[in-house]
């Protein structure tokens, strides 16, 4: 029967006859493991930041910008003709039922004062929607409400950059900022979102009430104009139903015929976002298959050493076989050394992969995740890689004439 | 029943066309202690009836019992298996593994018996002492002289208690005062533990330790004598 503790002893004292050649050996496994976990790593990073982005800018995300006419020939770009209005918000959420909220936005660039400081940032004027819509919670305060909305109340919630410019660790509820000079109290404080996926600083923000940035702080051509509306769709799989029932609406709305161009766009943002995310999980398959042949190559070095071990050996075989060993003995000592190498190597190919990520985030400053699972996968496929390759010259050493192999200089 | 019965053996070895004979029909059985030495020029065909004899390799044809098995129909592993048990080697060349310990060395048929660890050291300790390598058992065979190394080589046959011993040229490497005193302990080894020693060599003084002298020529068993000691 197979003694395996023996085996491994003999396996290791085989490996440390040729310290080098075994080192080198599993420099391909290294390079290899490490190669995969580091790709990896990348690529899991590069999808963890889309998926931020993604759940930061809110789920089931359309926008309507107003524009896309044609006026006089020349095509216009989205967002040229002030089109939208509030009643086009608040018609959306009554008439299409695909749509769980919406938000309207009129914004602008404002300048901010409280006490001796101040500061310039956007300011959103939106309704209580915009919360929901955009899956932001407050820090501390409470939101503004549809009666604020009616009633123009001048009134704002702060993003975090806004209240560190302001107030530094003070607590702004309830104290009074002004916004183009005009005195708003701070009900509430939005919780942090980092950055957008265009890399805006998204606290970077102040959020009104839409009709006191109507008519208080912006003004507008007409009565009820907005710039943006931002809708909720009820779920992913229904969001271009959203999307169909909104353009409809719409068009019936703004009397759109059916030659004439829409003088609105509908952005669906997060099937954008998750093309882009679809991309990066491709990217990151593909980089992971590219560092795996290096893992291969690996591979195919231990066979290469392990075959020229065989030769070298072929002595010690035949006289292992004369004494009794068995052919599975001695297939079992070559397959174990093969796994040796090449789960060494995997062990130090996890360190140089997990410590490459590092290095990469450090470097090149994007963020890598190394996951367990990727250390599994590649710890795995390199034990099986050793086997693999390792089982051809064992085979052949097992089928050796222990006559020959015992005559053999 | 004797221990070694060889009927009508041929082997038959093919080198591209040509057939070459290297055994024709031998017979021969060898009884429970004897001790022999088989001698003849080179392609006599002594090395491959060794070789048959040894379980290294199989007849063409006839019949080679051993312990009344036939060895004929036993698959590879089964052969390694009876090599095991059955038959101690001692080479020429000693073929030890290098970089291996003696007492390793030693403990090797063991490890393919499935002995376990602890038994094994034991069992190989007890075989050192019994060749006078007491004491010796961390030393590596490049430690060691010729007729140490033959020493831990004859270990390494006894340790499993097989009832053969198969020595092939076991002086051919070894100064003469050295030869005597391994052909001294396969004496003793063969007389006090009852052990058949069937030995391959060209020198007389070597064959003349023997009970039993057998010489091939061409293939074929030409002589088989009693040693008339004297």
């Amino acid at each position: 029967m197979i003694n395996l503790p023996s085996t491994i002893r003999i396996s290791f004292r085989a490996l440390r006859v040729n310290k080098m050649r075994s080192a080198l050996t599993m420099l391909g496994i290294i390079i290899g493991v490490g190669a995969v976990i580091a790709m990896i790593a990348v690529g899991a990073g590069a999808s963890k930041r889309i998926a931020e982005q993604i759940s930061s800018m809110g789920s089931n995300l359309l926008m309507l910008l107003p524009g896309a006419t044609t006026s006089g020939g020349v095509r216009m770009g989205a967002g040229t003709q002030p089109t939208l209005t509030m009643g086009d918000a608040e018609a959306i959420l009554k008439e299409c039922p695909a749509v769980s909220d919406v938000a309207p936005v009129l914004n602008g660039v404002a300048q901010i004062v409280y006490g001796h400081q101040n500061w310039s940032t956007g300011v959103v004027g939106t309704t209580p929607g915009m919360l929901v819509v955009r899956d932001w919670p407050l820090a501390s305060g409470r939101p503004f409400t549809q009666q604020d909305v009616k009633s123009a109340t001048k009134v704002c919630l702060l993003g975090q950059t806004v209240v560190e410019n302001l107030f530094g660790d003070m607590d702004p509820v309830g104290h009074v900022i002004r916004i183009k000079k005009i005195p708003f109290t701070v009900v509430g404080v939005l919780a942090s979102k980092g950055q957008s996926p265009q890399g805006q600083d998204q606290d970077d923000t102040i959020y009104v009430p839409v009709t006191t940035a109507q008519k208080k702080l912006f003004g507008t051509t007409f009565p009820g104009m907005v710039r943006i509306i931002m809708v909720k769709g009820k779920s992913a799989d229904t969001l271009s139903v959203a999307e169909r029932q909104i353009t409809q609406l719409l068009k019936q709305r703004h009397r759109i015929g059916p030659k004439q161009d829409n003088d609105f766009t509908v952005r669906n943002l997060t099937q954008f976002m998750q093309t882009a995310e679809q991309s990066t999980k491709v990217m990151a398959l593909l980089l992971g298959a590219i560092a795996s042949v290096s893992l291969l190559v690996g591979g195919i070095g231990i066979m290469n050493i392990m075959l020229v071990s065989v030769t070298e050996r072929t002595r010690e075989i035949g006289i292992r076989m004369a004494i009794g060993a068995k052919t599975w003995d001695i297939r079992l000592q070559f397959i174990i050394e093969a796994l040796i190498l090449s789960l060494i190597g995997g062990f130090a190919g996890i360190i140089i992969g997990i410590s490459g990520s590092k290095i990469i985030t450090l470097l090149a400053g994007w963020s890598t995740v190394v996951s367990p699972f990727s250390i599994v996968i590649a710890f795995g496929f390199s034990g099986l890689v050793g086997i693999f390759f390792g089982f051809y010259p064992a085979y052949k050493a097992s089928l050796l004439d222990p006559i020959e192999a015992l005559r053999y200089e | 029943m004797s221990l070694i019965e060889a009927h009508e053996i041929i082997k038959i070895y093919r080198l591209g066309d040509i057939e070459v004979h290297a055994l024709n029909l031998v017979s021969l059985s060898i009884e429970r202690g004897d001790f022999v030495a088989i001698m003849g020029p080179s392609g006599s065909g002594k090395s491959t009836f060794m070789n048959i004899l040894g379980c290294l390799d199989k007849p063409s044809d006839g019949r080679y019992l051993l312990e009344g098995i036939d060895v004929g129909g036993l698959d590879r592993d089964a052969l390694a298996g009876i090599r095991n048990k059955k038959i101690g080697f001692i080479f020429q060349g000693f073929n030890l593994l290098p970089r291996t310990s003696a007492i390793e060395n030693v403990e090797l048929p063991m490890l393919y018996d499935g002995i376990p660890s602890k038994e094994r050291k034991e069992h190989a300790l007890r075989a050192l002492k019994s060749v006078g390598l007491e004491g010796r058992g961390d030393h590596h065979p490049n430690q060691l002289s010729g007729g140490q190394q033959q020493r831990v080589a004859i270990a390494r046959a006894l340790v499993n208690n097989a009832p053969i011993i198969l020595a092939d040229e076991p002086t051919g490497n070894l100064d003469s005062k050295t030869s005597n005193e391994i052909m001294e302990l396969l004496t003793k080894l063969n007389e006090e533990s009852d052990i058949t020693v069937i030995l391959v060599t060209h020198e007389n003084d070597i064959a003349a330790y023997s009970r039993r002298i057998i010489r091939f020529l061409d293939g074929n068993l030409v002589s088989d004598e009693e040693v008339v000691k004297s």
